[in-house]
């Protein structure tokens, strides 16, 4: 082996990398967020007794969930040209980020809300409970429980598959390290830093989630 | 507009074909030789006495989960590269592919040797099974029934993962179907063609591994 490594190239530049992966928390973030409203209003049509509802909403997750993300990337950026629209490769990336984290959440969101069986509010109706605490104890609180490690586990997996991203030019820890290498040529040393900085990220959101899930869910008795 | 784009025809349909050829090689290989990574990661991860063992497996699934898949492919492509190996590219987009298998499938592993009562073990030993003899006959049939639908549930996702090979210039669905977007200017065509064959491999695999998923319930 007659390589030598020069590691001081990546930790030089590390401002860059430090921008990049801000850069790729606010995307896939805003994403998250974004993909859990469309998935609460799709997990809803999915349970909806309306066909009409059912058949686009099923059809959305089945599609997205089929295809490789960066196939829907270009559709998207390729797409969005075609009719005209010229926006910049890091709003084309949360758009197409967001329509494939909302399918998947959709999947997450309709099992937390199948998880709930209905007779368990007729009880709390019962017992004498207003429709708000029934929501609030008996629907609201369970579900969350049921959906938190799912979502938290996605939204990790949306961060790792942001990077893809990078392909389309969008500005983030990816591009970040692609950019360097064209001007340095440390390949290796450059992406295997990158991956360092996505284990770090990941771990820590795992971590962080699941020590929140604990302390805000600990008092939500529900049915699981 | 100028004479260079060539008019899309049928035989941009067939190279697509042809790709998804390699698309789905790719697949078979990683799975195949995945799947050896996976057995021994799952054996690992659940050897009670030796926690070196354990700890190993653990910290290589976190590492392969904790990464995007195109770090992977783009350390393990240019990697092997730096230590001197001049590899086929499809051998060389293959090795990340295979850990990348182990990972998961690993976790799969794991879960199905998991769900075999510890007292099935203890039955096994009381009557002086040895440790490959109560893995051979009691754990191995029951775990591989519940193996199966996660498994099946897996290859969608490797499906997808191969598209990820694009990066490194390996023609394989996707790059073919960024050839022949550029060659041709028909971009929205291509890509819808592209991601219905995506769509035609997965979704019987969904489909499958679904109706497997809730036959296993049903028995159980």
């Amino acid at each position: 082996m007659t390589y030598t490594f020069h590691w001081e190239v990546p930790l030089r530049e590390w401002p860059a990398f430090l921008w990049g992966a801000l850069a790729t928390l606010e995307m896939s973030g805003v994403a998250c967020l974004l993909g859990l409203v469309v998935a609460v209003a799709c997990a809803l049509a999915r349970l909806s007794k309306h066909r009409y509802l059912r058949g686009p909403a099923t059809a959305y997750v089945e599609a997205i969930r089929n295809t490789p993300f960066i196939v829907q990337l270009f559709y998207v950026y390729f797409g969005l040209v075609t009719v005209g629209i010229n926006l910049e490769a890091f709003t084309v990336a949360i758009i197409t980020l967001t329509i494939n984290c909302g399918a998947y959440c959709t999947e997450i969101i309709r099992a937390g809300i199948q998880s709930i069986h209905r007779g368990q509010s007729e009880a709390g109706l019962s017992l004498g409970m207003t429709y708000m605490q029934v929501f609030r104890y008996v629907i609201l609180m369970p579900t969350l429980r049921v959906v938190w490690p799912p979502l938290a586990s996605q939204f990790i997996a949306t961060m790792l598959g942001s990077s893809v991203v990078s392909q389309i030019s969008a500005e983030e820890l990816t591009y970040a390290g692609m950019m360097l290498e064209s001007r340095t040529f440390r390949t290796f040393e450059i992406f295997f830093f990158i991956a360092i900085i996505y284990f770090v990220m990941a771990q820590f959101f795992s971590i962080l989630f699941s020590l929140t899930g604990k302390r805000v869910f600990r008092r939500a008795w529900g049915q699981l | 507009m100028p004479e260079i784009f060539i008019a899309f025809s049928y035989k941009d349909v067939l190279y697509l074909l042809q790709a998804s050829l390699v698309t789905v090689a790719l697949c078979a290989m990683a799975f195949s030789c995945g799947l050896v990574v996976a057995l021994a990661i799952g054996l690992m991860r659940t050897a009670r006495r030796v926690r070196v063992l354990r700890f190993v497996a653990a910290a290589y699934v976190e590492v392969f989960r904790g990464t995007p898949l195109l770090m992977q492919i783009f350390i393990a492509y240019f990697g092997l590269s730096i230590i001197g190996l001049q590899l086929p590219k499809f051998v060389a987009v293959s090795i990340p592919l295979i850990l990348f298998t182990g990972a998961f499938m690993g976790e799969i592993v794991r879960a199905g040797i998991e769900a075999i009562p510890r007292g099935q073990w203890e039955a096994g030993w009381s009557l002086g099974m040895s440790y490959m003899q109560v893995m051979r006959w009691v754990v191995v049939p029951t775990a591989v029934r519940i193996m199966i639908p996660p498994s099946v549930g897996f290859l969608v996702q490797l499906v997808k993962g191969t598209s990820l090979a694009y990066v490194v210039g390996y023609v394989e669905l996707t790059r073919a179907g960024y050839i022949v977007s550029q060659a041709t200017y028909a971009t929205m065509l291509v890509f819808t063609l592209v991601g219905l064959i995506y769509f035609g491999i997965n979704y019987p695999l969904s489909l499958a591994s679904q109706r497997l998923e809730a036959r296993l319930k049903r028995h159980a």
